[in-house]
């Protein structure tokens, strides 16, 4: 019973520790304390389904019982738009729901605000289940929590641009002179002020887009869900748009949850990724994950054509190859250059203690300067012009320095330690291992 | 075997006629109101009046041009000594496309969200267009008397059809996006309805209403038959008398009266003409709004 009594001490501990931290959310002494990823959490999926059609009961059984979507399909008529989702999704997070076309990304976006009935599942938002919501307790939270943003904007033509802002405010009966207030504050932080009397149709997409945002920020609600909300934008704007996105969030963080069918797009703004696949989620992960351990080849397939120079930064290709020299007194150069011949190395890079970057050798310049009987061996031998690459510099600007360069580059991080290298040899397997 | 139609409707008439006719009292002296007063309000507009009245509103949504064709074509009317009647005509258009309105719109809407209305409604609609005017014109006669009532009765029959069919058509034209972003942002239905769905709407309903507005001129005449008065006596006598040239006059002045009609109700779903914007860029603006 030895196991036993410590595991009750463990409780006992963690409910005297849980009850002194003050935490409000313990129904009674007896259940396990509230665990820090509980308290992230802010939407939970549980096995959501939508089947579209007639008969929904059949067709959710037969999706229990693993049949595929065709089959079900060609047995009831139904199609399943979302099969078995389940996630969380943590608060404060940028979440990007990634598929092709007709993969149920919209659907799934969907079902989080009720816009389309979920058929089976729960769905919690702050531990309030939606599926099991009243239409008016819908109707308050999609007032006060959650607002959206439309592929095509989707701003009321007849209203001007101040407003479609204030339309959420309005909706939910807020005074005259509040909503025009936080209508032109959310106006004011998307850059568009000067605009709050033109109508839609005199804007740009990406001005209109501003709006959209804006009318979703004014009720400052805790989840935004964007469903393709820069697709029909042009590249340029798309990326100014995902930019300002990414400020918005700096500035006030909320629950985004953003639907793309780009994967350039996702790595960029993207906290952690799910990828969907016919209705179905395939992997949750962030864009690092995805990228090195995608679940499937129908997630490899997705960036297939993407540019990997922009997904990777220089700290995470560079590895420790290269030999590296401690620069410490009494240590013989003979020994250094013996350890490079042995490793077959041409080229070593020279350490501190503290594993700080001095330089970079190579054997001839050692070679040479041992010959010259040089005072200081190491710190004369040092290679001119190689620059080390700071870690979190982009793949994109390394390309030209490591291709043109005769040796591999040092990374190092920010405060000046060495990471490892780059060779062209790297370069090419990462290039490769994308394509 | 023989089944007789004829006798059930005639026996249903003479039974509402026997057991309904406060109701009938009722609704033609509601009727009577709206007719009346709006007839009692346009006849004692003097001519030179109505044609100012005309000519600004033309300025204000149509243009120029159209207000010069507008003051030139009432004077006419007004020369050919038919103004009166033309009043007359008018009130009896505007009573009924106010009645048609208030009964199809909502009907409209009601299609529009459930469609089992719509099932249920659009036979009846199209009952109403193609019915002959003259088989309900005399059990409109015989429930609600002669006179501008039972005209005003039978032209909303036949001409509140197009405002129905496309209030309900421009409410499912509605782009789903705007439906959607109506609900994503919690609005309940009421709101959906008045602050989404009618306001885009508009232009469609617009069109309905200019619709429901021409076919109750087109009634004019048949309803002058049954003593509504207007223009349509004119023609009548004109038709009875072999008097060409009275029909004629009469004709032209609905005509004249439609087409006036027609570009100034099409303009409702429009901007005002740029010159106005110019002398008047506030009111225009709000207009827009």
């Amino acid at each position: 019973m030895p196991r036993c009594n410590t595991a009750l001490i463990f409780i006992v501990m963690e409910v005297c520790l849980a009850v002194a931290q003050g935490v409000k959310n313990m129904e009674n002494s007896t259940s396990a304390p509230v665990s820090v990823e509980d308290a992230k959490r802010k939407i939970a999926l549980k096995n959501v389904f939508k089947v579209f059609g007639e008969r929904p009961d059949k067709a959710l059984a037969m999706a229990n019982a693993g049949r595929s979507k065709t089959e079900i399909h060609a047995a009831t008529g139904c199609s399943i738009g979302v099969n078995d989702a389940s996630f969380d999704i943590k608060d404060g997070e940028i979440f990007v729901i990634m598929g092709l076309s007709g993969s149920g990304k919209s659907t799934l976006l969907r079902l989080l605000n009720r816009l389309i009935e979920p058929t089976a599942g729960s769905i919690e938002i702050d531990g309030h289940d939606v599926t099991k919501m009243s239409r008016k307790d819908l109707i308050a939270l999609r007032r006060r929590d959650i607002s959206m943003v439309f592929q095509s904007f989707a701003l009321l033509p007849n209203r001007t641009v101040l407003s479609n802002a204030a339309f959420g405010l309005e909706v939910a009966g807020a005074s005259e002179a509040d909503r025009t207030e936080k209508a032109m504050a959310a106006l004011k932080a998307v850059g568009l002020e000067a605009y709050a009397d033109s109508l839609p149709n005199q804007l740009s997409g990406g001005m209109k887009q501003r709006v959209g945002l804006a009318r979703a920020l004014a009720s400052e609600p805790t989840i935004l869900l964007m469903d393709e909300a820069f697709s029909a934008l042009d590249p340029l704007i798309r990326t100014e748009m995902q930019d300002e996105l990414v400020r918005l969030q700096s500035e006030h963080s909320r629950t985004i949850v953003f639907v793309s069918h780009d994967l350039d797009e996702a790595m960029r703004i993207g906290d952690r990724i799910c990828i969907m696949q016919n209705g179905s989620v395939i992997q949750v992960g962030t864009p690092d994950e995805i990228v090195t351990q995608p679940a499937n080849d129908y997630v490899r397939s997705f960036f297939r054509n993407v540019d990997v120079t922009q997904v990777f930064k220089a700290g995470d290709i560079a590895r420790k190859t290269q030999v590296t020299i401690v620069d410490r007194q009494g240590v013989s150069v003979a020994a250094a250059l013996e350890r490079m011949q042995n490793f077959d190395r041409e080229f070593a890079i020279v350490v501190g203690r503290d594993k700080t970057y001095h330089g970079m050798v190579s054997q001839t310049s050692l070679v040479e300067k041992v010959r010259a009987k040089s005072a200081d061996p190491y710190r004369n031998a040092f290679l001119n012009g190689i620059e080390p690459i700071a870690a979190s510099e982009p793949l994109s600007s390394v390309l030209g320095k490591v291709a043109g360069s005769v040796c591999p580059l040092p990374v190092v991080d920010e405060s000046g330690r060495y990471v490892g290298s780059i060779s062209k040899s790297i370069l090419l397997e990462t290039l490769d291992r994308a394509s | 075997m023989n089944f007789d139609i004829g006798d059930g409707v005639d026996l249903a008439v003479n039974y509402i006629l026997d057991n309904f006719s406060p109701a009938l009292d009722f609704i033609a002296a509601a009727i009577g109101l709206v007719t009346g007063s709006i007839q009692d309000v346009l006849g004692a507009l003097p001519m030179p009046a109505g044609i100012a009245i005309f000519i600004l509103i033309s300025l204000w949504r149509v243009g120029f041009g159209f207000a010069v064709f507008t003051g030139a074509a009432l004077w006419l009317v007004g020369l050919m000594g038919l103004w009166p009647a033309m009043m007359e005509t008018l009130s009896l258009v505007i009573a009924s496309t106010i009645i048609a309105m208030l009964i199809g719109l909502p009907l409209g809407i009601a299609m529009a969200s459930k469609d089992s209305v719509a099932v249920v409604v659009r036979p009846i609609l199209d009952l109403m267009q193609t019915m002959p005017a003259f088989v309900y014109l005399i059990p409109a006669a015989m429930f609600f008397g002669l006179g501008a009532v039972p005209g005003t009765i039978a032209t909303v029959i036949f001409s509140m059809p197009p405002v129905v069919r496309l209030t309900n058509l421009g409410i499912r034209q509605v782009d789903t996006e705007f439906v959607e972003a109506g609900h994503a942002f919690g609005c309940t239905s009421t709101q959906l309805l008045f602050k989404v769905q009618l306001p885009n709407a508009m232009p469609s309903i617009m069109a309905g209403t200019n619709q429901t507005i021409m076919l109750s001129l087109s009634m004019v005449v048949i309803a002058s038959m049954i003593g509504a008065g207007g223009i349509g006596n004119t023609v009548l006598t004109g038709i009875q008398r072999l008097d060409v040239g009275t029909g004629f006059e009469g004709g032209l002045a609905v005509v004249i009266l439609a087409v006036v009609l027609d570009r100034i109700t099409q303009s409702f779903g429009k901007e005002s003409p740029s010159f106005w914007r110019r002398f008047f860029p506030k009111a225009a603006r709000q207009k827009t709004e």
